[in-house]
């Protein structure tokens, strides 16, 4: 008994002073709360020397966090534990969480760096006069393959490509229900935001004919397994595409002809926030050009900034497979939030899609 | 006031078991009873019995029951042999120890074994059989399946094992049974307690096992703790997942009673 008090007293004592330690190297570094802010991004998406820049230009500490999915990141945010000051979801999770009253607007007279946007990036359907949103990153889904790997009747113009019976086994998806749904209704000439259930069945029982080809269904692993000649094809996003590219040189991107998707992540100020006014000059601070530029040449992914574009290597710029030009993104669709009934519809398919045996 | 103070050191038991036992069920089956958008419905129990969820739960319990299976072939005959071994404490240790390294980590490491240009593949190649398709394919699903579920298995047979009187053996051995016969009648009846309960700790787990069906099966296998993962995190439906983990709960209990450990005083 005195034994388990005396263990008992100890643990007690040694967490409040690992506490009072925890607590008195935040003070050390700054960290008080009024001066911090808390940034909720996507995996390996920002340069990190850039927020030492930024903490250094101005004195407001950052604190880091990440999510994988949209979605993991909607709900942290609902429940409100952390009081994230900057969150960087896709779009339709934007018109999502405008409807479930989770944003901010945001105060464009304190962003004097908005200008150097693309104009063609502003003012988006799913976020118009962007109230709530600046755009961060853009980019395309297509498909990445080795050209000496693939038979030369092949060039992936068109999605139906992937159905070549050379391909058998070869073929790696992204682990998204949106992205491989998606590429089935573009292969038969439909919308990505597609809501007649007759056409997504249509679309999921063409996907179906594509199981023999297809090598596994995974996620950021893709990258890796690409670049590692794993398989000769994947259909992923454009970002991921371009890092696999740059470690591995004899890969090909490109978006088939028939239509694909174009995907913006924006930045966002959530209704936790505890200091408005830090997120609005991270914001700023993110779309300076040469700051854009470093994080576009770090992260990989297009960058809507259109100062920064000189700032760059011109062969990235230039090159269009990951800057194409406006008549080129016309024929992409962005998704658009199509409500959960159908989200879940899509998501009920693509299980099935994924069970289906070769 | 002996028996109140033992009422007192009952009191973190009681709360453990209530926050953190009873809590969660208790929230698991109240989720289960809406709908996706938040009405009170049996929809979802519809839902798991039409055809998709019955080919998924019956999928689950196949594979599981190869991985039990080929978990059982190979720990016992180890559990067998390290109990006969000199130094067994450190044999089990070196067991034991792999199955501190982070479970993501060795999938990570597997997914460069079996590659097409992995170790795995080379050694076909010296062999002369050639290269396969080795990741992806049912077999690194249950083959790394297996290795990670080995030593849970291992520990409770290895504890029947070093427990069993050696004198049960002697006796039967002095009686004239072979040791075939003295393996079948005598050693595997009195350890079956603990295959019992290694077959519970891997079968249990192995029912809703889902990152390895990404990583390692490339969703070629797709288990009912896919089916949940997918409905918490993406499709955002937790009265579906919660349904499905209601199944779960349901198929374990069942389970645990099935291979129970019967009183039997006569024993020891």
């Amino acid at each position: 008994m005195k034994n388990l008090i005396r263990a008992l007293s100890l643990v007690l004592i040694v967490s409040f002073v690992l506490l009072y330690i925890v607590h008195r190297l935040n003070t050390a570094q700054g960290y008080t709360g009024e001066n911090t802010i808390t940034v909720y991004n996507w995996g390996d998406y920002i340069d990190p020397e850039l927020l030492d820049q930024f903490e250094d230009e101005t004195g407001i500490k950052v604190i880091y966090e990440t999510f994988d999915s949209n979605e993991a990141m909607l709900t942290k945010i609902e429940q409100g534990g952390t009081s994230y000051d900057i969150a960087v979801p896709s779009e339709y999770m934007i018109d999502k969480m405008k409807q479930e009253d989770l944003l901010l607007p945001i105060e464009h007279s304190q962003l004097p760096n908005l200008k150097n946007i693309d104009p063609r990036f502003l003012n988006l359907a799913f976020d118009e006069n962007n109230e709530y949103s600046i755009p961060y990153f853009w980019g395309t889904v297509g498909i990445l393959y080795h050209p000496d790997k693939v038979s030369d009747e092949i060039d992936f113009k068109q999605w139906d490509d992937l159905w070549h019976p050379s391909l058998k086994n070869d073929v790696l998806l992204v682990d998204g229900a949106r992205e491989v749904i998606g590429f089935g209704l573009n292969s038969l000439e439909y919308s990505l935001n597609e809501t007649d259930k007759a056409r997504l069945l249509e679309a999921k029982n063409k996907l179906d004919t594509l199981t023999p080809n297809i090598k596994a269904i995974v996620g950021d692993e893709i990258k890796l397994l690409m670049q590692n000649n794993e398989a000769a094809v994947a259909v992923l996003w454009s970002g991921t595409a371009q890092d696999a590219m740059w470690e591995n040189e004899s890969l090909e991107y490109t978006v088939p002809e028939e239509g694909s998707n174009l995907w913006f992540d924006n930045m966002v100020i959530p209704k936790t926030t505890k200091n408005k006014e830090a997120a609005h000059q991270f914001i700023n601070f993110m779309l300076d050009p040469k700051v854009a530029a470093q994080n576009a040449e770090y992260v990989g992914y297009s960058t809507p900034n259109k100062a920064a574009l000189p700032h760059m290597d011109e062969e990235t710029t230039s090159d269009e497979r990951f800057y194409p030009d406006e008549e080129q993104t016309a024929k992409l669709e962005v998704y658009e939030n199509l409500g959960k009934q159908m989200l879940a519809y899509y998501n009920e398919l693509f299980l099935e899609f994924k069970m289906h045996r070769k | 006031m002996k028996a109140k103070s033992r009422n007192y050191y009952l009191i973190p038991y009681v709360l453990w078991i209530a926050l953190f036992v009873i809590t969660p069920i208790v929230l698991v089956v109240y989720y289960s009873f809406f709908n996706i958008e938040g009405e009170f419905s049996l929809e979802n129990y519809q839902k798991f019995f039409t055809p998709v969820y019955l080919k998924m739960t019956l999928s689950s319990f196949w594979y599981a029951f190869l991985i039990t299976f080929f978990t059982l072939l190979i720990a016992y005959p180890t559990a067998y042999l390290l109990t006969k071994t000199k130094h067994k404490q450190l044999w089990l240790l070196l067991i034991i120890v792999p199955s501190w390294i982070n479970l993501l980590l060795k999938a990570y490491a597997f997914i460069g074994i079996f590659g097409t240009y992995g170790a795995a593949n080379k050694f076909l190649e010296v062999m002369g059989v050639g290269g396969k398709q080795i990741l992806f394919t049912d077999f690194s699903f249950v083959f790394v399946s297996v290795y990670i579920f080995l030593p849970f298995m291992i520990l409770p047979i290895f504890n029947a094992l070093d427990e069993l009187n050696p004198s049960f053996i002697d006796a039967s051995k002095d009686l004239g049974a072979s040791s075939w016969r003295t393996f079948s009648r005598v050693v595997f009846p009195l350890t079956l307690d603990g295959v019992k309960s290694g077959c519970q700790i891997v079968f249990i787990p192995a029912l809703s096992l889902f990152m390895l069906t990404r990583l390692i099966a490339g969703n070629r296998v797709i288990t009912l703790g896919t089916a949940i993962e997918q409905h918490f995190l993406v499709t955002q439906d937790w009265g579906m997942g919660a349904t499905i983990a209601v199944f779960l709960i349901i198929f374990m209990v069942v389970i645990m009673l099935l291979t129970g450990r019967r009183k039997r005083g006569e024993m020891r």
